[in-house]
Parts: structure tokens; sequence; C-alpha cells
């Protein structure tokens, strides 16, 4: 191939990078965590039986969303962490960065290899919590219907429309997105302190770290803006705090869903526009600290 | 080797663009009562170590459930103070959960007092009936910040109702909150016509429970239920409405 002929951006090199990324995850048998989101659902809906159908439901969709964030957010720090170590210590990364190959290709592959796992991840998950959520209705349904057997029609129709209102709600869907672009933030994110860190733990302290930060993020930014009267050096803190942490908590939109509040779809939107923001800057702030690095 | 530098003065410019943004959907979220649970030395005394832990990581829901179901055994153990204590922790976890509210309200104010009622450790009638009444204040306290918390939610408005109706026998209290219930979107029908019973039931309303029945009559043949008849019927002989203005038989 002439040096003109190579392209500065090519989607199937790219493509490359993320299939061998995939397979790589694939192989150290991640998806067993599914098993365990599957144990905890059955488990889970054991207990039910002593509760009432609104409890059961709210119960139910606080455990599985709940684990649904847990584990995403697991897989994407831990997955990613350990992408650019393991490159290094295979001396894979030598081979391919060797080749035509721009270090900004090479990262945005490594992420939309991780996105791929997390994405059908997410997708399995959200499978089996709408089968378990779907099969719950349709028995409570039966049960309703066999229960009130002899009441006027109204009041039986009454009694469904309010059992189907709690098990299922439309922003359901849009909820479990926003988990996944939480976890896209993670993900770019660990790519960026990978590109600087010195092991693959040091990565997972540090965004352990971030994590935990990055939900208080808006209690520091707000005592930050309002003038508490607090000493420079808690406002230096408190300002680097609201600068270089991400806001988590505007991510947790779940809580509030299962609790019922009713959620405008332009919030889920802005909230979404976010969160593919900062998985993009942290994807540039990744390039830039590690396209001139020796390796 | 100005990459370093570079990058932490890339990270804070991002942060000061994102920072009126993030703020901005804060206050939306507000607006819209999320987050309402406050992370402060209260919640940490409530929930313990761990749980704390977890509020700081999100999952807020998650452990306000699985208080919850703490609580639900300590009911079927009939341990009152403790399903006291730990229904305060859920609804310190997750305000904006009507059914915590609700159903710790309903562990105060109807289970737990009845046990009172019926203590045997307790020698004296007026000892348990000052027990008992304290339940119904714990419950009034759960559904009252319940209110305070939601005040979008025409659920708890009606569980207050009712506690005042068959617990505290305030009939015209029963009225406003059955009232205060109906006025908010989304609110069952039958809310403005509790009030209205309650109303009739209240003594030194008459006049009031008498025209606000007499309306939801006139509103046609949907509204003209038994208990509608019943007390419309009992409102006229009380108030001596003319036989002319009456309802028919």
């Amino acid at each position: 191939m002439s040096a003109s002929a190579h392209r500065s951006f090519a989607i199937s090199r790219m493509a490359a990078i993320t299939r061998t990324t995939f397979t790589e995850l694939v192989r150290l048998k991640v998806f067993y965590f599914l098993l365990i989101f599957a144990l905890l659902l059955i488990g889970n809906s054991l207990f039910m039986a002593r509760l009432s159908f609104q409890q059961e439901f709210q119960v139910l969709k606080d455990v599985s969303l709940g684990a649904m964030s847990i584990f995403t957010s697991l897989l994407a720090i831990v997955a990613t962490a350990q992408l650019l170590p393991r490159d290094v210590e295979d001396r894979t990364i030598y081979t391919i960065l060797a080749k035509p190959v721009p270090r900004y290709e090479y990262l945005i592959g490594k992420l939309a290899g991780v996105l791929l796992l997390l994405a059908l991840s997410i997708i399995a998950m959200s499978a089996l919590f709408f089968v378990v959520l779907f099969t719950r209705e349709q028995m409570l349904v039966n049960e309703t219907v066999r229960g009130t057997a002899g009441l006027p029609p109204g009041q039986i129709e009454e009694a469904i429309r309010s059992l189907r209102a709690s098990a299922f709600n439309t922003n359901l869907i849009p909820g479990i997105v926003i988990i996944f672009l939480k976890a896209s933030l993670l993900a770019s994110l660990t790519l960026f302190i990978s590109t600087f860190a010195t092991s693959n733990i040091f990565t997972v302290v540090v965004m352990v770290f971030i994590y935990f930060i990055g939900h208080l993020q808006a209690t520091a930014r707000e005592y930050w803006l309002q003038e508490h009267g607090a000493g420079w050096l808690a406002k230096t803190f408190l300002a680097f705090v609201a600068l270089a942490f991400p806001d988590l908590q505007l991510f947790n939109l779940v809580d509030d869903i299962v609790a019922g509040t009713a959620i405008p779809m332009a919030l889920f939107a802005k909230t979404g526009v976010l969160g593919m923001v900062y998985t993009s800057v942290y994807l540039f702030f990744a390039w830039v600290s590690f396209h001139g690095k020796e390796l | 080797m100005i990459r370093g530098p570079l990058v932490v003065a890339l990270l804070l410019s991002f942060g000061a663009l994102r920072l009126p943004i993030e703020a901005a959907l804060t206050a939306q979220h507000r607006s819209a009562y999320f987050h309402q649970a406050q992370l402060g030395l209260g919640l940490r005394e409530q929930v313990g170590q761990l749980g704390f832990l977890a509020a700081l990581s999100g999952f807020r829901s998650l452990v306000a459930d699985v208080v919850f179901i703490q609580a639900h055994i300590a009911w079927e153990r009939t341990e009152w103070g403790r399903v006291y204590l730990l229904f305060r922790e859920a609804t310190t976890l997750q305000p904006r959960a009507v059914m915590f509210w609700d159903m710790a309200a309903w562990h105060m104010a109807w289970n737990a007092s009845v046990a009172a009622l019926h203590d045997p450790t307790h020698a004296s009638d007026a000892l348990r009936h000052k027990a008992a009444e304290e339940y119904f204040a714990l419950g009034k306290d759960f559904l009252e910040r319940g209110i305070k918390n939601n005040p979008d939610r025409p659920e708890l408005y009606e569980s207050l109702a009712r506690l005042y109706k068959e617990k505290l026998d305030d009939h015209a209290a029963a009225a406003r909150c059955y009232a205060r219930a109906a006025a908010l979107p989304h609110a069952p029908e039958y809310d403005k016509r509790f009030a209205a019973y309650e109303l009739s039931f209240a003594p030194g309303h008459e006049r009031e429970a008498y025209a606000a029945l007499r309306a939801l009559y006139d509103r046609g043949e949907h509204e003209r239920l038994p208990t509608l008849l019943k007390r419309l019927k009992y409102l006229e002989q009380t108030l001596d409405i003319p036989l002319d203005r009456r309802i028919p038989n």
C-alpha cells in the first residue's frame, strides 16, 4: 500500500481493534456476572411472595436497576483498566502501533470494544429483568382476576389497571439507557486514567475514588458557588472537586423512576447528551495524554 | 514534558464549561423533587456506616429497599420499636417512595397502636391508651413528613385523611385532606366525594357538607351513589331543607 493511499481515519481498522478487544474481554468470562444477576432476581422473587404487589414491584425494580448500575459500572472500570497494561504486557501494542494505525484509532477501537460489551450486558440484563417483571405481572393479574370474580367489571378493570401501572413504567427504558451512558462515561474516564497510570490496580483504585467523589460533586459545587463563608483553602479544594470530577449523581435517575416520579423526556435527553459529551471529552483527553507517550 | 499540565488545564477548562450546565440540570432535578435525601450527619446516624457508604455511591434506593425488607421482618416479629427505626431509615434514604411513608404510618397507627392497646404487660388501661395515642401521633408524623417530600402525590393525603377519620375521629381534618388530594392532578375521582362525606360527619360543618354533596348530586347519575344519597338525606333532615328542594326518595 502506498503512503498516499493510507487514510488517516479508517473505520475498518478501528472495527478490527474493537472486535479484538471485545473478543479478549469475552474470553475473560466477564458474562458470568449475568448468572449472579439472574440469581439475585430469583432470590428476590422468593421473598416477594410476602409483600403486596406495589411493594413487590418496587423492590424488584430497585434491586434489578441497582444491580444493573453496579454491574455495568464495575465492568466498565475493571474491563477498561486492564486494556492498556495488558497490551503493553503482551507486547500487542507494539505490533499494532508499529503499523500505520494512529493512536486515536487504537484508543477509539479499545473504548468501542468495552462499550460493545457494556451494551450487550445491559441488553441481556434488561431482557432478564423485563421477563421477570412481565411474568410476575401476568401471574398477579391472573390471581387478581380469580380473586375478584363476582365483582363489577369496572372494579376488576381498575384493579388490573393499577397492578399494571405498578409493574411497568415507560420511563424504565430511558432510565436503563442513562445507566449505560453512566457506564460509558466511567469507561472513557478509566481509559484516560490508564494512559498515565503506573498499573492496573492504580487505575481501579483511582476510579473507585472518582466514583465516590463523583456522587458528591454536586454538593461540593453548591458549597463552592453559594459562598458559605469557608476559608480560601476549603474553597480551592471545593472548586477543584467541582471542576475536575464528573457529576455522577445526575445520572442516578432510576431511583426516582422506581419511586414513581414522572420524568420529562427533555430531561432524559439533556442527561443523555451530557453523558455522550463526557464520554467524548474524556476520550479526547486520553488521546492528548497518550499520543506522545513513549511506550 | 508539557503533556501533564496540558491535560490538567484541559480537565479544569472542561469543568468550567460544564459547570453552568450541570448546575442548571441539578436545579431541574430539584424542581421535579428528585434526589431529596440530604446527605448529612442525620442520615449517617440513621443508616449506619455501610448504608451511608451505599447512599454516597448512588445506591440509596437499593439500601432503602434492604432496610424496608428488614422493617417488614421486624413487623412479622411484632418488634414495634425496630419497625419504627427501620422505617425512619427507609424514608430518609428514599423520601420519594410514597409506599414507604404509607406503610410506616400504617404500621404505627393501625398495627402498633392496636398491639399497644392489647399489651398484657401494661396493667393500666390508661397507659395502654396513652401508648396507642403515641403510635397514632407517630403515624401522623410519618404521613405529614411524607406529604412535605411528595406534595404532588394524592396517596399520602388520602392516608392522612383515613388516619384522621378512623383513629383520631377528626372528620373535618379528614375532609380537608381529601379535598387537598382531590385538587392534585391524577387524583382519583372519589377524593372529592370522600371529602364531602367526611364533612357531613363533622359537627358544625353541615351546611358546607350539604352544599358539597348537593353539587355532586347535581352533576348527574354517575355521582348518585348509595352513601352520597344516604348522607344527603340525613343532612336534608338535620338542616330542615324545604321539601320542594329535597332530592326524590
